[in-house]
């Protein structure tokens, strides 16, 4: 469905872009039909690079987005639009995502200025009381409010229900429910299971290992741009093998054990740009060969690759 | 006791009327407890930590105590509480990634407020050094700018400062939410180690995120639109809360464990009230599976057990 072959992207920053900063260092997943990925990571470690990547908000600096066998950096014009009416994205923060000016439901006035202006005015708006009590909203408590009357969990739906508007298969959902209350973020994420359930493929991005497992098939986890760890959701929580997925299970904090007493861990400023492994810095079993070269993904067992020299 | 509040009641002025961020707050904290606040936005938890630190406009006195090591404090004045603030009782800001000053070094910076409070940087300058070591940052931070700094380790350095002139009481308001677990989890276990070491007496340490709590905090007070709803020992407000809020809270956490396939969590139907006309009584009665007619009443804080407060009209 979506696949990533090694993809990069790369930062020019300080005066003249004369430095480089990569973001996203050859990373390479797939999405398939129907699944649930959440891609792992600190903050700082690409993941919603590599979102905005396959949205298309930013270009790619080497390798290629393959959305069912076609390389989206190639699009433009109608075969674009094309796209984006299969693919869409959710951000994070649903307060600026709207126009505080407007009503929010002008959101699905714009969709369907742009993809459906060809469908009666009745029929459109019952299509978004439709889309909107399928995300659990009641149409005659939402619409025509300015964004400031709803809620973030409400806002959030919204956009969630404008791009069902669309035909999409694909969602990419970068740190949705990071800033909704606690009691009311568990349904935003129950809303994306049953929609997987409807066939949605779903980027699921998230820094909160639990909201990760709670939803997700495959994990990909992320560090410094470089995949460090993927694979069956299972597999990679309860058998994790590099240092650093070891690192963060044991750094969960959870409600039925406490944390074990193990040596402190704490990034020492600059990630400097090593020869080798990215994680060699902060690593407890590094060697120095480790700093010779990059650790490529292996296949340890079936559907479950880890990239370190030592495991 | 270290910290004692009683009928602590903070309101907002907004064009529109007076939002009751807090009403009527009472508790205590023992010396070296580190208590935990959880909540949701909105419960008034930010609102009790700063209005005990530094009370300014737009929040507004209304009427209660605190009393910090048998002393009461003025909290409704700004300049008397100078003599306390940063002294005797301290905060760590929510965002303290950006409570340092851009374009000033780290240690010009933190000279400059210990000068402000007359005391000499040069005879605080070792002190400062061991406590740098302590949270694992080198010595050259000091001569570093903020923006050279990861948010985690601003986070240090702002948890260092705070502390320095050893403070009976440190208040710790969400220094956790911006950073990533593995940070997450060091940062709080050197709050622990400050308090081990007497750097500080006892802590409150405001979250939502209730998982961190259980992890370091000797005791937990959960909040609900302005109110305190339950406060107890951890393993008590964890494993056998009372009040249906706290219940409904912890059960709609997901767990590493807990897929939605085998066990399908639920959130809290509703949303919490408008602050600026509250319905009378309890707040969480709309929402509230259990409520009935005596819910229009404001239930007491009551001791249920020793050392465990619940304010529900069912668990009396």
């Amino acid at each position: 469905m979506m696949r990533l072959d090694r993809v990069s992207k790369i930062y020019r920053v300080g005066a003249f872009g004369a430095r480089k900063l990569p973001a996203v260092c050859d990373v390479s997943f797939d999405v398939r039909g129907g699944e649930v990925v959440s891609l792992i990571g600190e903050s700082g470690s690409g993941k919603s690079t590599i979102g905005k990547m396959i949205l298309r908000l930013i270009s790619i600096t080497s390798g290629k987005i393959w959305f069912n066998d076609m390389d989206i950096s190639t699009l433009k014009g109608n075969a674009l639009k094309e796209y984006y009416r299969r693919v869409q994205g959710v951000f994070q923060d649903p307060f600026g995502s709207y126009n505080p000016i407007f009503k929010a439901d002008r959101i699905f006035q714009i969709v369907r200025r742009e993809f459906y202006p060809h469908i009666p005015q009745a029929d459109w708006d019952e299509k978004v009381e439709r889309t909107l009590t399928s995300v659990g909203l009641n149409p005659q408590q939402v619409l025509n409010k300015f964004p400031h009357q709803l809620s973030g969990g409400q806002l959030q739906r919204f956009l969630i229900a404008r791009a069902l508007l669309l035909d999409i298969e694909f969602l990419v959902a970068d740190e949705i429910i990071s800033m909704l209350d606690a009691s009311t973020r568990i349904d935003v994420l129950n809303l994306l299971a049953d929609l997987k359930a409807r066939g949605l493929s779903i980027l699921f991005i998230t820094h909160d290992l639990s909201l990760g497992y709670y939803i997700s098939e495959r994990a990909v986890i992320l560090y410094c741009g470089r995949i460090m760890e993927m694979g069956r959701t299972e597999s990679v929580f309860s058998n994790p093998i590099h240092p650093y997925t070891q690192l963060l299970m044991d750094s969960v904090p959870r409600l039925d054990q406490k944390w074990a007493k193990t040596v402190r861990s704490v990034e020492d400023g600059d990630k400097a740009h090593l020869a080798g492994c990215v994680y060699y810095p902060r690593c407890s079993k590094g060697t120095p060969e480790c700093t010779k070269a990059i650790p490529p993904l292996v296949e340890v067992a079936p559907d479950h690759w880890v990239a370190c020299h030592r495991w | 006791m270290t910290l004692q509040v009683e009928n602590l009641t903070l309101y907002y002025q907004t064009l529109r009327g007076d939002a009751r961020a807090l009403e009527d707050a009472t508790f205590k904290m023992a010396d070296g407890e580190i208590m935990g606040v959880a909540g949701e936005s909105g419960c008034g938890k930010t609102t009790l930590g700063h209005g005990i630190v530094l009370l300014k406009p737009p929040m507004k006195f209304v009427r209660g105590r605190v009393v910090l090591d048998g002393e009461e404090l003025p909290i409704w004045d700004m300049e008397r509480m100078r003599e306390y603030r940063f002294r005797k009782i301290s905060i760590i800001p929510q965002y303290a990634m950006n409570a340092l000053n851009p374009i000033r070094k780290i240690g010009t910076m933190i000279g400059e407020v210990v000068r402000s409070r007359g005391i000499d940087y040069g005879a605080i300058l070792p002190e400062l050094k061991r406590r740098l070591d302590l949270v694992g940052l080198s010595h050259d931070v000091l001569k570093m700018y903020p923006i050279e700094l990861s948010g985690g380790m601003k986070q240090r350095v702002v948890l260092v400062l705070s502390t320095l002139l050893n403070p009976s009481v440190l208040i710790a308001d969400e220094i956790t939410s911006a950073l990533d677990v593995s940070t997450q989890k060091a940062v709080m276990e050197m709050l622990v180690e400050f308090r081990d070491r007497g750097f500080v007496k006892s802590i409150m340490v405001i979250t939502h995120d209730i998982s961190i709590l259980y992890q370091v905090a000797d005791s937990i007070m959960v909040m609900y639109a302005g109110q305190l709803s339950e406060k107890g020992p951890t393993e008590v407000i964890i494993h056998r809360p009372r009040h249906p809020y706290t219940k409904m809270l912890i059960g709609s956490l997901p767990k590493v464990g807990v897929r939605y396939a085998e066990t399908r969590l639920s959130g809290i139907p509703g949303s919490p009230p408008v602050l600026l006309d509250p319905p009378p009584g309890c707040r969480f009665q709309d929402r509230c599976p259990v409520a009935f007619e005596k819910c229009r009443d404001v239930p007491p804080f009551l001791e249920i057990e020793p050392g465990h407060f619940v304010a529900c009209w069912r668990e009396y």
